[in-house]
């Protein structure tokens, strides 16, 4: 089995709201995959069609081989899940909530719990409605990390979590993925967080996906920032085809260019004279708000 | 005390429904009871001796307190003592809504980093509900101030509705104080509602008898506005009493609010356990831990009400050993045995209605898993859907047992004269009717789940069908709504199978509806 998320065309409605509108999402076993999209776009949704807690109106998903609908209790016992909100019980304590999630699963690896909790500086002993929102979450990361399973579930696991806890749950989850029999699914915002993590990802957009691939395939969809101080005038340059938002400022000249039509643009400017060059890759943020611009239009 | 009027219209805002519901319906019930009285005693006579026969027995003197007088105002008045319980708890409930429920939510941490004082919720919560009582007050004293020829009277009933909401708001500030959540604040404050009201039967019972325990009533609230009689003898210090009470309490809720941080209980959170029990790894051990808390709290609540009811048992007797004319309208109706035996088999159904409440509290408790996230981290393991809510169910089913057969046993050892087998039968037949209250809950919150709260319409319901159902005349169908119509009346009737079984067979189907739905339906809704 190569995928461990296969969905196609996927479709949920709430009444007259489509929430999902033909989604595809595919997950290839032992990848960390990314699922971004602005808020609201259907990422929770998915991840709760996934795990069984709703039913989709349209379209075929198989998790790990099964449907998650109807053999959700089986399939659970092969993945974690940490959801978006976490909220504990208020009279448990966080140590009794990781054991008991981690029983109710079929079992988890006291070891690695008690070096989770060291990781990530968590006091288990506090009552649920104690804690703060950071740590609700790492309470709800150490439950489904310290789990010995094939799938990973995490929808916004780092929300709330501060600077250094986000590099500790960075390097635990490398270390999972050097595994390489461990698949992750990771909804985020974060974008340099997927960029550090991700193997490949999905953007989605009003319950779409619009964009999916590896980060370089994305990159080529996108456009390279140049920043140049030119010996003469880029006569020529604005015309090129691929060439965008051409500005000057103080000789120095800055424009965006379509991947495919970098060398062009760089032969034109060679051809006037180059005093200095920056160039700059497209991020992963532009590449984001390229796709939420689109939407506003 | 800063932005308090804005808080107001907010809470005015938000409950703009359930407001004008429970001021409308308990400021109009003692007009339509008095009305309904008119057309049931068409003669003065017919009149007087209803209201001495009522006033001896002692089923409805638990129920609704004492009778002092025999006009339609004064049959009115003692008729809907128990509007003040349902005001008290109509109050404390919107207390703890806008204090503690808000402050656990977060949502006050919000609306304290605005231009809002301290004590601006307290004060916005309170000045609402206070509110929303004296306009019950108002509506009362408005339509019977004309009908029952006395304004005075009809001033004191108001005020007598008025009391009892001002009160409980004022203890539920004070209980919204003490814990973290404000599921402990509204339980804590039920208790003291639960505790005035059975110490007021105590209280009451024994006055119609030997009079040992009479003063059980006047460490009671609910005592005290029962014991205004606003057309009988006309108390007006129990307001007085009331007044003080509540500018006390509220003092104390100000302090206890001013020496505490946002978000935390009087009482400090300790550190618990680093590692579950081993015990803990089923879904059926997590039910526990949820619900340990209210069964015993209820078994333990609904003890001490049998104490109180079969302590007063012996008094039912000696009524009608003492009062010679009372004797003889007892012997028309069937002897003393008689008497005793309809005390002990309405009081069975009032435990009954009870333990419905705490039926349906505890399968409410899938609904509130559900909207708080618990239940998508549980299901999201191995756990069906089905064994996830019959672990809750269990407790829906068994802890209302536990807790009536705790009422019956206690009832049936206190009250020595009796029958204890058949006391204790009275009080578990309740069983069936409670269950189907529980399935009616289950039903709604499998089918149509953002609707669960309207499981409570269902006791509500019950309750007005035995309190007024019949001085109302309502329709035979209309009383036959309500399972705990059907329930064999033990001591002292005939027991057959055939309702018993019947109430089974409609909670199990109402039952697996329910949970037909909830497996189809998305978690959460």
């Amino acid at each position: 089995m190569s995928e461990a998320i296969d969905a196609e065309g996927l479709i949920k409605r709430f009444g007259k709201v489509t929430a999902l509108d033909g989604l595809d999402l595919r997950v290839r076993t032992g990848e960390v995959h990314g699922f971004l999209g602005p808020n609201g776009a259907g990422k929770t949704t998915t991840i709760r069609i996934l795990l069984g807690l709703m039913r989709h109106d349209g379209g075929t998903v198989r998790l790990l081989g099964g449907d998650p609908w109807s053999a959700a209790t089986a399939l659970h016992r092969r993945l974690t899940y940490v959801p978006g909100d976490v909220t504990l019980w208020p009279n448990l304590t966080g140590g009794e909530v990781i054991d008991l999630l981690g029983r109710l699963r079929g079992g988890l690896d006291p070891r690695r719990k008690a070096e989770l909790l060291e990781r990530f500086q968590l006091d288990p002993r506090k009552k649920g409605r104690t804690y703060s929102k950071g740590n609700r979450q790492k309470v709800a990361l150490v439950a489904a990390l310290a789990s010995d399973v094939e799938l990973l579930i995490l929808d916004e696991p780092t929300s709330g979590l501060d600077p250094l806890m986000e590099e500790v749950f960075r390097e635990v989850v490398l270390q999972e993925k050097s595994r390489g029999d461990r698949t992750v699914l990771l909804s985020s915002h974060i974008l340099a967080e997927v960029e550090a993590l991700c193997d490949r990802l999905t953007i989605i957009r009003e319950g779409r996906a619009v964009e999916t691939g590896t980060l370089d395939d994305l990159r080529h969809l996108t456009r390279t920032s140049i920043q140049a101080e030119l010996t003469g005038p880029p006569d020529g340059l604005a015309t090129l085809p691929g060439v965008h938002d051409l500005r000057t400022d103080n000789g120095k000249i800055r424009f965006d260019v379509d991947t495919d039509a970098l060398e062009p643009a760089l032969q034109t400017l060679v051809k006037v004279g180059v005093r200095s060059l920056v160039s700059q890759p497209p991020s992963l943020e532009e590449l984001f708000l390229r796709q939420y611009q689109r939407d506003e239009r | 005390m800063t932005g308090t009027g804005r808080l107001i219209r907010l809470i005015l805002r938000r409950d703009r429904v359930i407001l004008p519901i429970w001021i409308l319906v308990l400021g109009l019930l003692p007009i339509g009871t008095f009305n309904s009285f008119q057309g049931l005693f068409p003669t003065d006579a017919e009149r007087i001796n209803f209201a001495h026969v009522s006033a001896g027995n002692a089923g409805f003197v638990a129920l609704y307190g004492l009778l002092r007088g025999d006009s339609f105002a004064a049959l009115t008045s003692w008729r809907v003592g128990f509007g003040t319980v349902m005001i008290g708890l109509a109050a404390l409930l919107t207390v703890i809504r806008h204090t503690r429920a808000d402050e656990e939510a977060g949502r006050t941490e919000l609306i304290g980093s605005t231009v809002v004082g301290r004590h601006a919720p307290l004060a916005a919560a309170l000045i609402t509900t206070a509110g929303a009582s004296l306009l019950t007050g108002l509506l009362i004293f408005a339509s019977l101030a004309g009908k029952s020829g006395s304004v005075s009277g009809s001033l004191a009933f108001g005020a007598e509705f008025v009391a009892a909401g001002w009160i409980f708001a004022a203890i539920a500030a004070i209980t919204a104080q003490l814990t973290g959540s404000a599921r402990s604040a509204r339980s804590i404050a039920i208790a003291v509602l639960g505790a005035s009201y059975a110490l007021r039967v105590g209280g009451d019972i024994s006055a119609l008898g030997t009079g040992s325990l009479s003063w059980l009533s006047w460490v009671s609230p609910i005592g005290w506005v029962t014991h205004i009689f606003p057309y009988g003898a006309l108390n007006w210090w129990p307001v007085v009493l009331s007044a003080l009470l509540t500018a006390v309490a509220i003092a104390v809720a100000v302090d206890l609010r001013g020496r505490r941080d946002l978000g935390d209980g009087l009482f400090a959170a300790r550190l618990g356990r680093a590692n579950a029990t081993p015990s803990l790894r089923t879904p059926l051990a997590l039910a526990w831990r949820l619900h340990r808390g209210l069964l015993i709290g209820w078994t333990i609540g609904l003890g001490l009400l049998g104490l109180i009811f079969g302590g007063v048992g012996g008094s039912v007797l000696d009524i009608a050993k003492d009062n010679k004319g009372l004797s003889d309208i007892f012997a028309r109706l069937g002897g003393s045995d008689q008497i005793v035996d309809s005390y002990l088999a309405g009081t069975a159904g009032i435990v009954g209605l009870i333990a419905a409440c705490y039926a349906v509290q505890a399968t409410l408790r899938l609904r509130e898993e559900e909207t708080t996230g618990h239940a998508e981290a549980v299901l999201a393991t191995s756990v069906s859907r089905l064994a996830w809510a019959g672990s809750h169910l269990l407790f829906s089913l068994l802890g209302p047992a536990l807790a009536l057969f705790a009422e019956g046993v206690v009832t049936g050892l206190v009250y020595t004269q009796g029958d204890f087998g058949d006391i204790l039968g009275g009080v578990m037949l309740q069983l069936p009717a409670v269950w189907v209250l529980a399935a009616v809950a289950v039903l709604i919150f499998g089918l149509l789940p953002r609707w669960s709260l309207a499981a409570w319409a269902a006791p509500a319901a019950c309750l007005l069908i035995l309190l007024v159902g019949e001085t109302l005349q309502l329709n035979h169908w209309l009383l036959d709504i309500s399972p705990f119509t059907h329930v064999p009346r033990l001591p002292g009737g005939a027991v057959s199978a055939t309702p018993v079984l019947t109430m089974l067979a409609v909670a199990l189907v109402v039952g697996v509806a329910g949970l037909a739905g909830l497996r189809r339906r998305n978690i959460p809704d």
